[in-house]
């Protein structure tokens, strides 16, 4: 008998020990004090207040999102507040040569990527020019299948290990993301394949409805990734340097060549799950948001550094201000995009026009020029 | 010139681009070592590497992930679905994301992709692995799809649709795999897609027909020759575009046409040619434009697959109500 084989069965231990390593990660607490100062990724203070600065200036950016959409102003739209320590921290450590596939409520990730904002309005109002993605901007426009970005994450990041780029490959889907198929194939194909790949799942609570206990009966998502053989971790997701931490560990461990890692990010959505007739209070109280509040990333960060001297409510006011008048001009240039035609949906199908688009452009030029 | 199976021009064209382009990769399920379950990618691995031919994880929305991410990095991937009655199991990347790549990013990005794929009846494979499914591409805007009736067209063909910068469905017929050889140079050649192929040419009636059809059609053309027809038999090659220029070309010169394809009626590449020309020439038509097709069943078990795939005596038989209409 082999010297590790087991007396008796027993997979329910098994899955009880696996389970149980899956605690949750936390650096900063609801209070804004350090827990865990050993874990502590020691941002400088300009880093500290940067990225404070960009989760202010995206708690506006949803905001003002929401009340362009209520006057028609805006189209599509994810609200983002509640998960900007999961979003923006996880961005914060990336280089700019490192690519992100976004979901589609993960838009504020690629627009401190690079995106220009405007186009981001655009992206919301149903404008191809939304995702003409400039030059040097490393992203893919926000997928609307759920999950498809994971598999296309291992492809980009099988590419990546090919050209023996130092960079990775970063995506982000939901709780509800993590029951497709595509996300499973997409961590498995980067473990077998050992690719330079962050893949995050910001676990909200709910998919649209569905709790997160109706997608899995795994007690956290994280062990997930285990069975695909990838480093994974829980963190808190309302802790922006439990979040930032975490990515940045993952991406030294991609960079080194040792593969990709999952994140799950605990987290809350305040907001619907988009602008587009969602009503909250059909399944989950009131109660539960205002716990999940008092988690707020932004209150806890700003705490933490104001405890330390380096923010306060002037501050605070200047880059409300800012954003306030940056998110003006972008939805200005955004209103100054030529308007769409069908003619030039035709010419963006395939590099050359085949018989058929080409009859029917000489057919829509006529008619778009009436 | 070598003589050649289709397979073995498959393989050539393969090796070509492979050697033309670093940026070409092989990829999918069994294509490394074992050269693929049908050795389409026989010795590639060994001759250009694992980083260029590489196996997969049995998965195939994986694999076509895979192609749109490989893509977003500047490669010409060229993954193969071991059998293209696991479509479904990809359909979101290639619908849902190569087609739109380039429409979805207003030329931002592009998708240079070809997804090889055996299919076709006619060699008892077991169920979901021999239907012909190229309705679902061709209604799928943004992709191509291409169907090689010859060694000859199969290794030109595959070429051009390596090379082409949108995604390219590029569809191998499991039954002419190895059925005969034809002429195939070695060196490189191309065939541009979208380009019909007059196999035969004839002055009574136009049959047109794709993939294993083709040469089903070729043989009904020659028993209606002995009867004192002429009869000119069109292979598509490419069934999305269609080529439209030489298939009306021929129709206006023999005023009557027929459509054969191997999948079901209602699976309808050869409705869309019918409306085709009944849009463009109903004025030189003597006769209606009549179809041969498998029955409106699922792909049958394949005892009865000799039975329900048409064949020359049905194209036959349809060809005469054609003729004497």
């Amino acid at each position: 008998m082999a010297a590790n084989n087991p007396a008796q069965l027993d997979p329910m231990k098994t899955l009880q020990e696996i389970e149980e390593k899956f605690e949750m990660f936390q650096i900063l607490n609801e209070e804004g004090e350090i827990v865990n100062e050993q874990a502590n990724p020691n941002l400088s203070d300009e880093e500290l207040v940067e990225l404070m600065s960009r989760m202010v200036y995206t708690r506006i950016l949803d905001q003002r999102s929401i009340s362009l959409n209520r006057q028609g102003r805006l189209g599509f739209y994810a609200p983002t507040a509640g998960q900007e320590a999961s979003q923006l921290a996880s961005q914060y450590a990336l280089e700019k040569e490192d690519f992100i596939l976004p979901g589609y409520r993960d838009v504020p990730q690629i627009v401190w990527h690079g995106l220009p904002l405007w186009q981001a309005f655009l992206f919301s109002r149903g404008h191809f020019m939304g995702n003409q993605i400039p030059e040097g901007v490393n992203v893919f426009p926000p997928q609307i299948i759920i999950g498809a970005q994971f598999i296309q994450a291992a492809g980009v990041a099988l590419g990546m290990q090919k050209r023996g780029k130092k960079a990775i490959t970063i995506t982000y889907t939901g709780d509800g993301g993590s029951s497709q198929g595509d996300f499973y194939e997409g961590i498995n194909f980067a473990g077998a394949f050992r690719v330079p790949a962050v893949f995050i799942v910001q676990n909200n609570q709910f998919a649209i409805s569905t709790p997160r206990e109706l997608q899995t009966s795994a007690k956290t998502i994280a062990q997930k990734g285990i069975a695909a053989g990838i480093p994974s971790v829980v963190v808190d997701g309302m802790d922006p340097l439990a979040v930032y931490a975490a990515t940045k560990d993952a991406r030294e461990r991609a960079i080194k060549g040792e593969g990709p890692s999952l994140i799950e990010t605990v987290c809350y959505r305040y907001g619907p799950h988009t602008m587009a007739g969602d009503d909250p209070t059909r399944y989950r109280t009131s109660e539960t948001d205002s716990e999940w509040e008092k988690k707020d990333p932004l209150v806890r960060f700003r705490k933490y550094l104001e405890t330390k001297g380096i923010w306060n409510e002037e501050k605070e006011a200047e880059v409300i201000e800012k954003a306030k008048e940056e998110i003006k001009e972008a939805v200005k240039k955004a209103d100054a995009a030529p308007k769409q035609k069908v003619t030039d949906l035709i010419n963006i199908m395939y590099e050359e026009n085949p018989y058929n688009l080409d009859e029917q452009l000489a057919y829509y030029t006529e008619k778009e020029s009436k | 010139m070598a003589q050649m199976t289709m397979i073995q021009a498959i393989t050539d064209a393969l090796r070509t681009e492979l050697k033309n382009d670093e940026n070409v990769l092989v990829f999918g399920e069994d294509v490394g070592v074992n050269g693929g379950v049908f050795r389409a990618t026989e010795g590639l691995q060994k001759e250009f590497g694992e980083d260029r031919v590489f196996d997969t994880p049995l998965a195939e929305s994986g694999i076509g992930g895979l192609a749109v991410g490989l893509s977003l990095q500047g490669f010409r991937p060229v993954p193969e679905i071991q059998f293209f009655g696991f479509v479904f199991e990809v359909m979101d990347s290639i619908a849902g994301q190569l087609a739109r790549m380039r429409f979805r990013t207003g030329g931002a990005f592009n998708a240079p992709v070809t997804i090889r794929s055996p299919f076709g009846g006619g060699v008892h494979t077991p169920e979901m692995h021999a239907d012909s499914l190229e309705l679902l591409m061709t209604s799928t805007p943004g992709v191509k799809v291409v169907i090689p009736s010859t060694p000859y067209d199969a290794k030109g063909l595959l070429i051009s649709a390596i090379r082409d910068n949108d995604p390219v469905i590029y569809l191998e017929h499991m039954k002419l795999y190895r059925s005969f050889r034809g002429e195939v140079p070695e060196e490189e050649y191309t065939i541009p897609l979208g380009k019909a192929d007059v196999k035969r040419e004839g002055s009574d009636l136009t049959i047109i027909a794709y993939g294993a059809m083709v040469h089903e059609s070729l043989k009904a053309a020659e028993d209606l020759e002995k009867e004192g027809y002429s009869v000119e038999v069109i292979d598509l090659r490419t069934v999305q575009p269609l080529d439209i220029e030489t298939i009306i070309a021929s129709v206006e010169k023999t005023n009557r046409a027929m459509v054969v394809q191997e999948a079901q009626k209602q699976a309808g590449i050869a409705a869309n040619v019918v409306a085709e020309i009944t849009e463009r020439a109903i004025l030189s038509l003597e006769a209606p434009v009549l179809r041969v097709a498998a029955p409106d069943t699922v792909f049958p078990f394949s005892q009865a697959e000799t039975v329900w795939l048409p064949n020359s005596k049905d194209i036959v038989n349809t060809a005469k109500k054609v003729l004497t209409f």
